[in-house]
């Protein structure tokens, strides 16, 4: 996608959300989904339209972990991390998930950490999009990227 | 007839492959010319039998589980859909002592109806509390949900009924509702399970709230983690205004009520409250200064109730029952219910909602059966990311907020991590502190700078440099947070740190290599 479209996309987002209270959080999660991450030359128009600083804007994309500023991989596995995912081997999943992609190409999988999907009771838990796995085993973990097709 | 057959729709169910399991089921019931009506239930709570598959039969649902795609066929094969005997065969559900042995009272309806069917809500005694409170002035109301005793389910376990007032009594043009829906705690997913399970009754309990207090807009911020609950939350809202329990004119009352999903964004801080507003007004979740309190201004600076997801669902039934009646379950100033998460290194991981009373080792050999590892439990955290761990010589004292504030330790949303021994407790303390080093708002230096610092310290005591004095130095630094900090993330990281220490010091002394 060019530029031109993004500013499109972007104005389309906010004529009809700016009128929202507290319509930023909103706003940003719309780019988001529309373009795969918020571009940084947009944060402009962004602060226009809501009547806001670009400081604004820019520290609230920052503040939170979600957003993101620039595109991302093809693929992003967010590996749950926390407590009850670790009790049951989130570590070693996350060396593992490391090492079967360190051979893939730059910018075709990204691993992510996330803090607790909510799949507590049957961890260790990622999330692929907004696919859940729970139970993953190393074995689960080859089987899942080779359906996503990831070459490694 | 068709026979219903009950497949759950529900996250854990779908991270285990629920939906490859409906679609075989129906694919196979075609092939044999079989009338099946399927339902997308919410979860029983029993989540290492995930999916589990009911089937109606005319002695009651039969169960059977853990289900895969690949299992279907044997099950058609073995009939089960008149309750044949099949290896997965795990007789009529409702007898599982698992959920036998529970108090469900918020829970009554999960996994039981179809979640986004008005029809079955109703048909279970959906929206009878609203319909007592629309007959209610707003004071008896309040009344009502403070003598329940019911406490905030969020984890601070202020009294409802008390934030209410606050918020009757204060004057405004506009006030609003906020159900915390953030969740953020490691080992905990009732909120989740009850928004996927039954989105109707927070509906009805925000409803009731609004009435109460005199409000006519709610929000209810779900984490972005959350994609699923999301969706249903919003059907369920939709169904619910159209039928006119939510909207401008209440079951033709006159009392309006609308009713937004709002999203996170991954900040485990905006489950604070004040930053949750912050954030719902699009800003950074920056922590408020208290007083003054949201009750009095809170979102936009106006009067507003927030509650989390549970404790807003405990009301519908308070008012239909009665407080008398939900106030006779739990003990000492523990009113009540709590669904509790048992999670982690368990082999029967769960939702378990007990009066309050019970005790860990309860819920972790009567319910879980050991750890999944089979190898022994050595701690265990319960009320998340910011709560103590417990060694086993605490494991008999009753869950109970006051027997647990007595162990220095809090009960929080009801979320149990179990550890078995293999866990490293130096390096749990050591991510409690990096996990409110990442998670900080930002807004006081105890918290911003202590927990950095922490972390440095806690790579110290691992590495064994110095072990004596950086241990010093920790407990140290814990003081400065635990009375410095703003808000609970810096103020209670010391807990999981401090406790870690105090019951496992052995952790901490590095082990000298042989
Ligand atoms: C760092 C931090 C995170 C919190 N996260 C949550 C949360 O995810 N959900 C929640 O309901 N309360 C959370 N709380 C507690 C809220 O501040 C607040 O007490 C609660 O929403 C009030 O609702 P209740 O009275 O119904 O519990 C958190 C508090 C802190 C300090
Ligand atoms: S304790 Fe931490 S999270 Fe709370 S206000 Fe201070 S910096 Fe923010
Ligand atoms: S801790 Fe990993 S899903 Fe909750
Ligand atoms: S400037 Fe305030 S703590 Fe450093």
């Amino acid at each position: 996608m060019n530029l031109a479209s993004h500013t499109e996309s972007i104005a389309s987002i906010l004529s009809s959300q700016q009128n929202r209270p507290g319509a930023l959080l909103p706003i940003l999660h719309d780019i988001q989904e529309a373009l795969g991450f918020i571009p940084p030359d947009s944060i402009q128009q962004i602060a226009s339209a809501l009547n806001l600083s670009r400081a604004e804007v820019h520290g609230v994309i920052t503040f939170y972990h979600h957003f993101r500023t620039t595109p991302p991989a093809r693929h992003t596995i967010e590996i749950c991390c926390a407590e009850a995912c670790q009790s049951m081997g989130a570590e070693r999943l996350v060396e593992h998930a490391k090492q079967r992609l360190a051979g893939s190409k730059h910018g075709e999988c990204e691993v992510k950490p996330v803090y607790c999907l909510g799949l507590c009771a049957t961890s260790p838990a990622l999330m692929v999009g907004e696919e859940l796995h729970a139970r993953v085993t190393p074995e689960k973990f080859d089987r899942l990227i080779e359906q996503m097709g990831i070459k490694t | 007839m068709s026979i219903k057959i009950f497949v759950p729709g529900d996250s854990a169910a779908l991270a285990l492959g629920a939906d490859a399991v409906a679609k075989n089921i129906l694919a196979e019931a075609a092939r044999r010319n079989m009338a099946v009506e399927l339902v997308r239930n919410g979860s029983r709570g029993m989540l290492w039998l995930e999916p589990l598959v009911e089937v109606q039969t005319d002695k009651g649902r039969v169960a059977y589980g853990p289900v895969e795609g690949k299992d279907v066929r044997a099950l058609f094969d073995a009939d089960f859909l008149h309750g044949g005997k099949h290896k997965l065969g795990l007789g009529l559900t409702e007898e599982l002592p698992y959920l036998k042995k529970q108090e469900r009272l918020t829970f009554a309806r999960v996994g039981i109806t179809d979640p986004l069917s008005l029809e079955d809500y109703l048909a279970h005694d959906g929206f009878q509390g609203l319909r007592k409170a629309l007959a209610m002035q707003p004071a008896a109301i309040v009344q009502q949900v403070t003598d329940s005793g019911l406490r905030g389910r969020g984890g601070a376990a202020f009294p409802t009924g008390i934030k209410w007032k606050t918020v009757l009594n204060t004057a405004a043009a506009q006030k609003y509702i906020v159900c915390n829906a953030d969740e953020g705690d490691s080992g905990t997913f009732a909120d989740r399970m009850l928004m996927e399970g039954d989105p109707f009754l927070l509906v009805e309990g925000m409803t009731i709230a609004a009435l109460a207090v005199g409000a006519t807009q709610g929000y209810i911020y779900v984490r972005s983690e959350y994609p699923h609950s999301i969706t249903i939350l919003n059907e369920a809202i939709a169904v619910a205004r159209k039928a006119g329990y939510l909207g401008p004119n209440i079951l033709d009352s006159g009392k309006s009520f609308e009713l937004e999903v709002r999203k996170g964004a991954g900040a485990y801080v905006c489950g604070e409250e004040t930053s949750l507003l912050e954030s719902l007004e699009g800003k950074r979740g920056i922590v408020r200064a208290k007083p003054p309190l949201p009750a009095i201004a809170g979102l936009f600076g106006m009067p507003t109730v927030i509650n989390n997801v549970i404790s807003l669902a405990s009301v519908p039934i308070i008012l239909d029952k009665g407080a008398a009646f939900y106030k006779n379950y739990g003990m000492g100033r523990s009113n009540g219910t709590l669904p509790f998460q048992l999670a982690g290194n368990i082999k029967h991981g769960g939702l378990i909602e007990k009066a309050f009373g019970v005790t860990l080792r309860q819920l972790m050999y009567d319910f879980g059966g050991g750890s999944a590892s089979g190898r022994p439990i050595k701690a265990v955290q319960v009320g998340g990311p910011l709560g103590a761990y417990l060694p086993e010589s605490q494991w008999d004292t009753p869950l109970d907020y006051e027997a647990y504030t007595a162990l220095w330790a809090v009960l929080g949303h009801g979320g149990i991590v179990v550890h078995d021994d293999s866990a490293d407790l130096a390096k749990l303390a050591r991510y409690a502190m990096k996990f409110c080093a990442i998670e900080s708002c930002g807004k006081c230096t105890p918290c911003r700078i202590g927990a950095t610092r922490g972390v440095e310290v806690m790579d110290k005591i691992i590495a064994g440099q110095d072990t004596e004095a950086q241990v010093e130095l920790l407990r140290d630094l814990c003081d400065t947070m635990l009375n410095g900090s703003m808000c609970a993330m810096g103020g209670m990281t010391p807990y999981p740190v401090l406790s870690a220490l105090n019951h496992f010091p052995r952790d901490f002394v590095k082990k000298i290599p042989v």
